[in-house]
């Protein structure tokens, strides 16, 4: 009885200086990441990216300067921040890497399977091996292309458009997926992203319907994972959830992971693009 | 053939500060593969950094440098306009070498 007491007393006394104690741990993450700012390995993968938009590939051996990002064929300055959007000559709510699957096919030649294989580069952790869009140092086409379209839109606002039926449409879909819990646990995006000031491990968990929380973690994908020494794209991010919440597979470039990023890109409207940048 | 490094040289006071960007594989010949075979080994193994003609940097890697590597250093006695010179050599053979000018403070 004494010694219970005794306990709780210390640990009343020991909880005024937990509080700042986190704060300082926040902060020095902060800091980390602020030293990691300057060798960003993204740039490498940013310039590659460049060279594959120009060089000339595919069954029909042509670049993917025509392509239209939404701004108008071969328009890639600031056209990320304007996407997902709808898509006439498609008839659908397309984001930049289903958009580029489609530019693949109809410039280059390439089949929708060959555009969609290897959409992510390979992350060499053995964990990661059965899925089937890495291997150990594979190279992803996409995943460099992104890199550097996501480039040139740094420092811009995120504006998706919301103009058209069909894309007010797909944030719907998108927000009833974030709401949607299922699978062996029982989770859904919501239960991760539902609250404030929740973490795991030592990273912070952005709680979407926050417009900064939101805004920043749209801002900053795609990212180099430090860990990972790869560069990450937004469908990668949403195929990693979906496996951690032990879904059934989220296919690349479906209707489904275009409608979540729809859902994130507007809650993150009017936040800064500050891509690709650097993460954990 | 490796892809280009990433330089950038500025003057910083009477130091001249190189950053470099590396883009290279770094194995360490550790890990195995999805059909777990061992992941041969593929490393920088030497990294010299000249200018005018003198070595500034010379450094022996091994296997505990990250994937992509980045290197951040001063030297003195240059000047805007100077040419660094940087080249590694890896263990399987492969080497690369790249150019900046130094830019003013």
């Amino acid at each position: 009885m004494r010694i219970h007491r005794v306990l709780a007393g210390v640990l009343t006394a020991m909880l005024p200086c937990f509080a700042p104690a986190q704060q300082d741990t926040l902060k020095e993450i902060e800091r980390y990441r602020q030293l990691l700012q300057d060798g960003n390995p993204a740039e490498l993968y940013e310039a590659r990216g460049e060279e594959l938009w120009k060089r000339g590939r595919g069954p029909k051996n042509a670049s993917l300067e025509r392509c239209d990002l939404g701004l108008g064929p071969g328009v890639v300055k600031g056209a990320y921040v304007r996407l997902p959007r709808y898509f006439a000559d498609t008839d659908r709510v397309q984001d930049l890497e289903s958009r580029l699957v489609t530019c693949m096919v109809t410039l280059q030649g390439f089949t929708t399977e060959e555009a969609k294989r290897n959409p992510f580069s390979g992350t060499g952790v053995p964990m990661l091996t059965t899925d089937p869009f890495s291997g150990v140092g594979q190279r992803s086409v996409m995943t460099d292309l992104v890199a550097w379209i996501a480039s040139e839109s740094r420092g811009m606002k995120i504006a998706p458009s919301m103009s058209h039926p069909k894309e007010r449409l797909a944030y719907q879909a998108g927000e009833n997926l974030f709401y949607y819990r299922a699978g062996p646990y029982d989770f859904g995006c919501v239960t991760c992203h539902g609250e404030e000031g929740k973490r795991i491990r030592l990273q912070n968990l952005p709680r979407m319907a926050n417009a900064k929380d939101a805004q920043r973690a749209f801002g900053t994908w795609p990212g180099y994972r430090v860990s990972e020494g790869e560069l990450r794209s937004m469908q990668w991010r949403m195929w990693e959830c979906v496996r951690q919440m032990r879904f059934p597979e989220l296919e690349f470039a479906s209707d489904a992971s275009i409608a979540l990023i729809t859902y994130l890109a507007k809650k993150a409207e009017g936040g800064t693009l500050d891509a690709p940048a650097i993460k954990r | 053939m490796a892809d280009p490094m990433r330089i950038r040289a500025n003057m910083t006071g009477d130091k001249v500060e190189v950053k470099v960007l590396m883009s290279h594989e770094m194995e360490t010949g550790l890990r195995k593969d999805a059909q777990g075979k061992i992941i041969p080994a593929h490393f920088i193994r030497n990294v010299t950094v000249t200018h005018g003609g003198k070595t500034v940097l010379s450094a022996q890697w091994g296997t505990s440098v990250s994937r992509n590597p980045f290197l951040h250093f001063r030297f003195k006695g240059g000047k805007p306009g100077d040419k660094v010179t940087i080249s590694w050599a890896d263990n399987k053979g492969d080497k690369r070498t790249d150019e900046a000018t130094i830019a003013g403070g």
